[in-house]
């Protein structure tokens, strides 16, 4: 265990907290690509996810999208971006992969959050008469929510993993002091930094849990505590269709 | 293309390691989340606590996993364990919450009606919850398979040889064929691990083809 | 007074799931219809408020065409009521009746009062009001829809099978209530169900449908049962068994009715003033 003593005695380094490299630098990068990705990713795929979801059109694409995603190695679409776009361009070519492992989940996320919504409170939203506009934005968005956010906590962390390993083509993350570590046979660096990344991608994951669970509408919570078995839940989402939430490829 | 011709030895041997180092993590995942995915099913206490486990153990990323793996167990840094293990970690994270939702898709009429004939416990599970959850532990496999056969490409970080040897060596030295080969065979790789996963369902399991049949006509409802 | 005329509609997918049906519903009172499934009987409900549109025929309410009516509006001014009660989850049994005056864009302050009269209206103890609705019973889930229903005081009040969900007792108190209202606040009410006997006893006009929204006969309960059209309405109504072929026998100087089931019905008395 003493390789852990000594990644914690790495960590607890103040000469690694201050400077060009340093870990607060590192991790600076690590969440500026994740929050880059993740934000136009989620420009991209939310209202797309939203209108597939209230339109039931284009359902294909969501279930086609999210599979063929988790079949390809974002790891070689990592370097095969970089070598296209050229290494000066290394930079937005990875945020662009990144960006891009992010719209299949999130895509997932808001279209299941609409599809799992018991048909019958749409029709029932419909007959009483609201507007599509208002059906969207008083029935569908919220209780929609909680799906949704779970389709961006998986996207993130997806983003998070993957940014662990754009060190390996020269940027910068908190990847890059494993990578270094790797080739210097630095063990305390290597773990050190490991740890650090598992821990950050357990705060995100915390982060993004409470926001789930907050996003639940209280009506719905409430219905779940007595009996959860009553509440009816719409139809279930079956094993093959992209509601379920399941994360997606990982890194 | 003559890149890839000139390599096609190479390219297949990298094929059939990748293949051959896919396997154990997606048959060990599964073997391990069936009790695993059972008791979080069964038990309603354990069930929060073993699914948010294998959630965390799942939010790991797989080269932090990689690098902090060796010294916790005890095994080589480059060692092909490592990888086999890490990955399996992942399996099982995938797995075990498929096995605990594909029991919980069982009809619970079903289930009483083989209690009510003299099933056993032991009995009906295996004999009606566990091939009546098989489409759905079929699709939770398939996703384990698909996520293997990726990440088993970021092994190479670590030194274990797969197709992601394809990536590195293509960008370290400046050959595009050799990474876009690298990728088109990890998604060959993985659609023939989803193909075979599929013909095994429609061999193991002749009842779900049948399902598209039209219904005969209820009575008035 | 509702009116349909010569209304087909065929679905996108080339089903005819009415052909040429016309039908008068008159005002302030209760019409029921019935069928099984696949009579269109939902379809004709929907037309009303036009959830679904006509393929060809006219339907007009009061003499204007409801293809004339924006659709979102005509909705607001009906109410509508159906199975599993429709309730949005996420908001208190309070919000969930309001909704429709709220979109009219009444205050909230006004629209909750609205709200809790309304509950009283329905039979519903002011004391849920803040309650969503997984946490109240299925009895109690349907009296807030129709609560919902009647929120904006519609003169059209539209029921699909709003009591198919629940169980004997909770349906027959409904029902009860149903009537209650009906006579109380004087709406027109045009009620979907495949059960007859829920036709019979809630419908001043009952309809039976055939396949493709054919009618098979209409009138009073009376009417029909003394009078069935077909074999078909017949065996619907299960006029010629059961406990509707009832007989006379005599036993010990008295007349008692026998159902066709050998069960005994009841005692013939006079007919006291109806």
């Amino acid at each position: 265990m003493n390789l852990f003593l000594d990644a914690f005695a790495w960590l607890a380094d103040p000469a690694n907290w201050v400077g060009s490299g340093s870990i607060p630098q590192r991790l600076a990068e690590h969440l500026r690509y994740t929050g880059l990705a993740v934000l136009v990713a989620s420009l991209i795929a939310v209202p797309l996810g939203w209108w597939i979801g209230h339109t039931g059109r284009g359902r294909e694409l969501v279930v086609g999208l999210t599979g063929a995603a988790r079949a390809l190695p974002s790891f070689g679409l990592l370097f095969l971006f970089v070598m296209v776009a050229g290494v000066l361009q290394r930079e937005p070519a990875s945020v662009v992969v990144l960006m891009l492992l992010a719209v299949p989940p999130i895509l997932a996320g808001a279209y299941a959050g609409f599809e799992v919504i018991d048909r019958r409170i749409i029709d029932a939203a419909r007959a009483m008469g609201m507007t599509e506009w208002q059906i969207l934005w008083k029935v569908e968005v919220p209780l929609g929510l909680p799906l949704l956010f779970g389709g961006l906590r998986s996207g993130v962390l997806q983003v998070v993993a993957t940014a662990v390993l754009i060190s390996y083509i020269g940027l910068g993350g908190l990847g890059y002091d494993i990578v270094q570590g790797i080739e210097l046979r630095r063990f305390d660096q290597m773990l050190g930094s490991a740890i650090l990344i598992i821990a950050l991608a357990l705060l995100l994951d915390a982060a993004f849990a409470l926001l789930e669970r907050w996003a639940v509408p209280r009506g719905v919570r409430a219905g779940r505590l007595p009996e959860p078995r009553t509440a009816p839940t719409g139809r279930r989402a079956t094993a093959e269709s992209p509601a379920t939430t399941e994360r997606e490829e990982k890194n | 293309m003559t890149w890839v011709l000139n390599n096609l030895g190479l390219i297949l041997e990298l094929t059939l390691e990748h293949i051959r180092l896919s396997i154990l993590p997606i048959v060990l995942g599964f073997l391990i989340a069936i009790p695993l995915g059972w008791v979080a099913y069964r038990y309603r206490l354990t069930r929060g606590l073993i699914l948010t486990l294998v959630g965390l153990l799942y939010t790991i990323p797989s080269l932090a996993l990689f690098v902090i793996l060796p010294p916790l167990l005890g095994i080589g840094f480059l060692s092909e364990a490592n990888v086999i293990i890490a990955l399996t970690i992942y399996a099982v994270a995938i797995m075990a919450r498929s096995v605990a939702d594909a029991l919980a898709s069982v009809d619970p009429d079903v289930r009483q009606a083989a209690t009510a004939v003299g099933y056993s416990s032991w009995g009906r599970f295996w004999g009606v919850d566990f091939p009546l959850a098989g489409p759905v532990l079929l699709a939770g496999l398939r996703v384990v398979a698909v996520s293997t056969v990726s990440l088993l490409t970021v092994g190479i970080v670590v030194g274990v040889q797969s197709l992601g040897y394809l990536f590195t060596n293509g960008y370290e030295r400046g050959i595009l064929a050799s990474v876009l080969t690298g990728v088109v065979m990890t998604v060959l790789v993985a659609l023939l691990f989803d193909r075979v996963l599929v013909l095994l369902g429609r061999l193991l399991m002749p009842w779900t083809r049948t399902r598209t049949a039209p219904l005969a006509k209820g009575a008035a409802a | 007074m509702i009116e349909f005329r010569s209304i087909s509609k065929r679905f996108d997918d080339g089903t005819l799931a009415v052909d040429d049906f016309s039908l008068v519903i008159p005002s302030r009172r209760i019409t029921v219809l019935v069928g099984s499934s696949g009579s269109g009987k939902t379809t004709l409900l929907r037309m009303i408020n036009r959830m679904v549109d006509a393929t060809t025929g006219a339907l007009e309410i009061d003499g204007e065409n409801v293809s004339t009516i924006e659709p979102v509006q005509l909705r607001r001014r009906i109410g509508y009521v159906m199975q599993n009660s429709g309730l949005l989850p996420h908001r208190r049994v309070i919000d969930n009746i309001a909704t429709v005056p709220r979109l009219n864009g009444v205050p909230k302050k006004q629209a909750h009062e609205r709200a809790l009269e309304l509950m009283d209206t329905v039979g519903l103890d002011r004391e849920l009001a803040e309650r969503y609705p997984a946490q109240l019973s299925g009895g109690q889930q349907q009296r807030v829809g129709v609560a919902r229903g009647l929120a904006v005081d519609p003169n059209i009040l539209l029921m699909d099978e709003p009591f198919g969900a629940v169980d004997p007792i909770v349906r027959a108190d409904l029902q009860q209530e149903l009537l209650r209202l009906q006579r109380e606040l004087d709406k027109t009410v045009v009620f979907v169900t495949h059960d007859i006997d829920e036709a019979f006893l809630l419908g001043h006009q009952v309809v039976i449908l055939e396949k493709g929204g054919r009618i098979a006969q209409k009138g009073t309960p009376a009417e029909i049962l003394a009078n069935p059209a077909s074999d078909f309405v017949a065996s619907f109504v299960g006029a010629d068994r059961g406990k509707r072929a009832l007989s006379i026998q005599t036993i010990d100087g008295a007349q008692v009715l026998v159902d066709g089931d050998g069960n005994l019905a009841g005692r013939l008395v006079e007919a006291g003033p109806a």
